[in-house]
């Protein structure tokens, strides 16, 4: 018997590095759109997206927020594109104890680009008139999975050990909050 | 809470070393709107009339746009504002790239620098934590080199500086201050900045910059976006390239130069090479440019890609916005490859792209007219191109000829002698000005020319086309979707605006329109630069997404303060006056007035006087250019009279000058 197969949409913002500009549009939108209220605040250090810019070396990367890794990564490896050294860390998607990027600049917790849950589309894609980053959805099939507990109660207690059980209850009541 | 400022500056005393986070006063906003407007207020409130621009007393102000750091597109410049040593009036200057945001997020408005550093320094700025910090090792070192340095050694990759080149440190009078893509380059602030002993200013924001009507604020930001989209898609039809779209010049993206080579003046701004541009031209500048640039760039929240990344073989990559791709170019009489090396080393020693090649182009025609001699040259080279990299390096070192190089033509002309003043030829109060000489006098330029106090006709024309259109078609075509204009009047204006005849320059525009003309147009660029705006996507080009009309709820909705049309011309027009008075403080008449008597070929002495007269009187200023008691008393700026009468600039009971020199040398020259 075949486990049961289940549709989902994979939501993602392809990223042309060679047709940014660098106006960090992205992470002024992005910010503002998370602020509570909404569009009430902007802060780019809170954007889910950041550009890392390096105007000499012409290096202009956007990347937007993935999953938090507890810990650091081993490598830190160079990458040589079209003439232009990268460090990896301009890749990356995570927030990771190592370096700041993706974090709330006052609680340190944190953070994931949602897509802009409930627009058309994510809005640093809309704010970037020069088509560097567009949306895109496909359909997936995957197996139907239950939740396992266990990994969660892990998932939780990592986190409680990083940032400690007021900080991750907040979160917790924040998200519960957003969600309704 | 305050919406779209902090409401904090820093005020930062460099001869005691002391660091000060101030609040202000929010009914200065209301009055004054931020940047250039409450730049202007504490200037003339706190820097005298008799303080010079090298005294430890005069200020360097550092101060950001009212809604810079907003989701507004565009909203980033930097107005810094001083008093300058060239021409020894208020200096302001404006520069986009990023700083003035990432100001914003470290939670002040301003940077308000007096006093001067025993020792070269550079400041950081980090939110709340401000530390003035050794700049010893970063002597001599370039703008954009002492940018990369800073950022290294304090692993701070996103941060940004505002740094000068070894013109400032060395006080050139037309000294720059870079950073990133952008510079403030008029008025020589870099000169100050490098008096005060300050190297660069280092930011890095982390804070919340809060909107008073968020739902409100972002309909507007989103329309103007939309506009923008629809005007790329839908240039202006009929007038040239670089004023079709939005945008400064889109310098970095024009390969067909024909127009600026063909119609500005080469050389010290003397000679008209009408036939120059041809394919094999075309091919070989087109090629020049498509190798050197590596990417078009943008400032902070904007999409508009005005400035490019430049890597020239063998040289450090630097960015290049507008005009100073032909400046140096033209100056020398030599190609675009010159023109974009020469700048990478300007763009390092931190020197304005106009006044510089004016400068240099002066000195030869000195050299070749044996008013200077050659033993003021030692070991220059022979060619052109190589004159002009001694020359460079001559100014900004002060070495030899440069030391008196070094403070523009005006002062140069004065200190050589010997006949050198008629070769200064292309000043208005004392500054270089683009190498532009013209044929029939044309009423509203003569106007902005004459009497603007931005040193530049690129920061006070826009919005009313240059030219006449031909045809009738394009007229009605031009004026049916002409939402931006503030009256009806403007299009009939316009729709009667023929290039010969009754209603032709330089008759045509009439007095009264050309006064209203000019007022709108000044009027635009002096709201964007209190509010950060850049010019690209306001003032400057033809049909804007931002305008009168819709930039009065953007500061409503933005700043929380109530606003209106008219109040906003109030504002508007209250600041610009208080730059006037600063300046007439400082000793500016209705003889500094005038335009380059070569601007022009055909003058109409007559006309010129009757129109400056007519501007004056709608302005509200007196017949020498004072703002008169009434008007003064109309804008809420009972005090600047009070201190005019103080000084006998006006007399006590009515609005004539009190006897004066300089009035009387009018009179005679009228």
């Amino acid at each position: 018997m075949t486990s049961p197969k289940k549709t989902k949409t994979i939501k993602t913002i392809k990223i042309d590095i060679d047709k940014c500009n660098g106006c960090r549009a992205c992470e002024v939108i992005c910010s503002s759109f998370h602020a509570m209220p909404k569009y009430s605040s902007n802060n780019p250090a809170r954007s889910r997206i950041r550009v890392t810019r390096e105007p000499i070396r012409d290096v202009y990367v956007p990347v937007y927020a993935g999953e938090y890794a507890a810990a650091e990564c081993a490598g830190r490896d160079k990458y040589t594109i079209d003439g232009k050294e990268y460090d990896e860390c301009v890749f990356c998607r995570a927030a990771c104890p190592s370096r700041d990027e993706f974090k709330e600049p006052d609680s340190g917790l944190p953070l994931k680009c949602d897509m802009c849950e409930g627009e058309d589309e994510p809005l640093c894609v809309k704010w970037c008139m020069v088509d560097a980053l567009t949306y895109e959805e496909r359909e997936v099939e995957i197996d139907e999975e239950e939740p396992n507990p266990e990994e969660i109660e892990t998932g939780l207690q990592s986190l409680v050990d990083k940032h400690g059980l007021d900080k991750v209850a907040d979160m917790v009541a924040q998200l519960a909050k957003e969600k309704k | 809470m305050r919406y779209a400022e902090t409401g904090f500056n820093l005020e930062i005393d460099l001869t005691r070393g002391n660091i000060e986070k101030v609040a202000t006063d929010p009914k200065d906003t209301e009055l004054y709107l931020g940047g250039l407007g409450t730049n202007t207020k504490l200037i003339w409130d706190r820097v005298a009339p008799e303080v010079e621009a090298f005294s430890p007393d005069n200020l360097l102000i550092f101060g950001t746009g009212l809604l810079c750091g907003t989701p507004a597109t565009g909203c980033n410049r930097t107005i810094v504002s001083t008093i300058s040593p060239q021409t020894k009036l208020m200096a302001f200057s404006m520069m986009g790239g990023f700083w003035a945001p990432e100001l914003k997020y470290a939670g002040y408005d301003k940077v308000v620098l007096r006093g001067k550093s025993p020792d070269l320094v550079y400041l950081w700025i980090k939110d709340d934590k401000v530390e003035i910090r050794d700049a010893s090792h970063l002597r001599g070192k370039g703008a954009v080199e002492t940018a990369e340095l800073i950022k290294a050694e304090l692993k701070e990759p996103k941060a940004q500086v505002a740094a000068i080149g070894m013109a400032g440190e060395n006080r050139v009078f037309y000294a720059s201050i870079e950073q990133g893509r952008s510079s403030a380059s008029r008025g020589g602030i870099g000169a100050v900045m490098g008096d005060k002993g300050v190297k660069a200013i280092v930011v890095r924001g982390t804070k919340d910059l809060n909107i008073a009507e968020p739902a409100k604020y972002m309909e507007l930001c989103h329309e103007v976006l939309a506009y923008i989209k629809h005007r790329e898609g839908n240039p202006i039809p009929g007038v040239m390239p670089i004023l079709a779209g939005l945008g400064s010049p889109q310098e970095m993206k024009v390969h067909d130069e024909k127009w600026h080579t063909e119609n500005f003046m080469w050389g010290n701004s003397r000679t008209r090479r009408k036939d120059f541009w041809n394919e094999e031209i075309e091919k070989e500048w087109t090629e020049t440019l498509d190798k050197a640039r590596t990417r078009l760039v943008s400032c902070f929240n904007c999409p508009m890609e005005c400035g490019a990344t430049i890597s020239m073989p063998g040289l450090p990559t630097y960015m290049m916005k507008c005009f100073t791709k032909l400046t140096y170019t033209m100056g020398a009489f030599s190609d675009l490859d010159f023109g974009l090396r020469i700048a990478q080393k300007a763009t390092e020693y931190g020197v304005d792209g106009f006044s510089t090649p004016q400068v240099m182009a002066f000195a030869l025609e000195l050299l070749e007219n044996d008013i200077l001699p050659a033993s003021d040259f030692p070991d220059m080279p022979e060619d052109t191109e190589g004159r002009f990299y001694y020359l460079l390096d001559k100014i900004v070192r002060r070495e030899g000829i440069g030391d008196i190089l070094a403070n523009g033509t005006y002062w140069a002309a004065k200190e050589i002698g010997n006949g050198a003043e008629a070769y200064a030829h292309n000043n208005i109060k004392k500054t270089e000005q683009l190498p532009l000489k013209l044929s029939m006098l044309n009423p509203v330029y003569f106007l902005m020319y004459a009497t603007g106090e931005k040193m530049n006709i690129t920061q006070i024309e826009g919005q009313f086309p240059q030219a006449p259109f031909a045809t009738m078609e394009e007229r009605e075509a031009f004026v049916s979707d002409w939402v931006q204009v503030p009256d009806e009047k403007f299009k009939q204006y316009l729709l009667d605006w023929e290039f010969r005849g009754e209603n032709s320059n330089p008759y045509y525009p009439t007095i009264e329109m050309s006064c209203n003309i000019v007022d709108w147009q000044e009027t635009m660029h002096y709201i964007d630069d209190a509010l950060g705006q850049c010019a690209g996507l306001s003032s400057f080009p033809l049909k804007p997404p931002y305008h009168i009309h819709n930039y009065p709820q953007f500061i409503s909705a933005g700043a929380g303060i109530e606003m209106n049309e008219e109040q906003l011309k109030k504002a508007a027009k209250r600041y610009r006056t208080l730059v006037r008075a600063v300046n007439t403080n400082r000793g500016m008449r209705r003889k500094d007035e005038k335009p380059p008597e070569n601007h022009w070929k055909k003058r109409f002495p007559e006309l010129e006087e009757q129109l400056l007269d007519g501007y004056y009187k709608f302005k509200g200023w007196n017949a020498d250019g004072i703002p008169t008691k009434e008007s003064l008393h109309d804008l809420g700026l009972d005090y600047v009279c009070a201190d005019f009468i103080a000084r006998g600039i006006l007399t006590e009971g009515d609005d004539l000058p009190a006897e004066d020199v300089s009035s009387n040398e009018t009179l005679v020259e009228g």
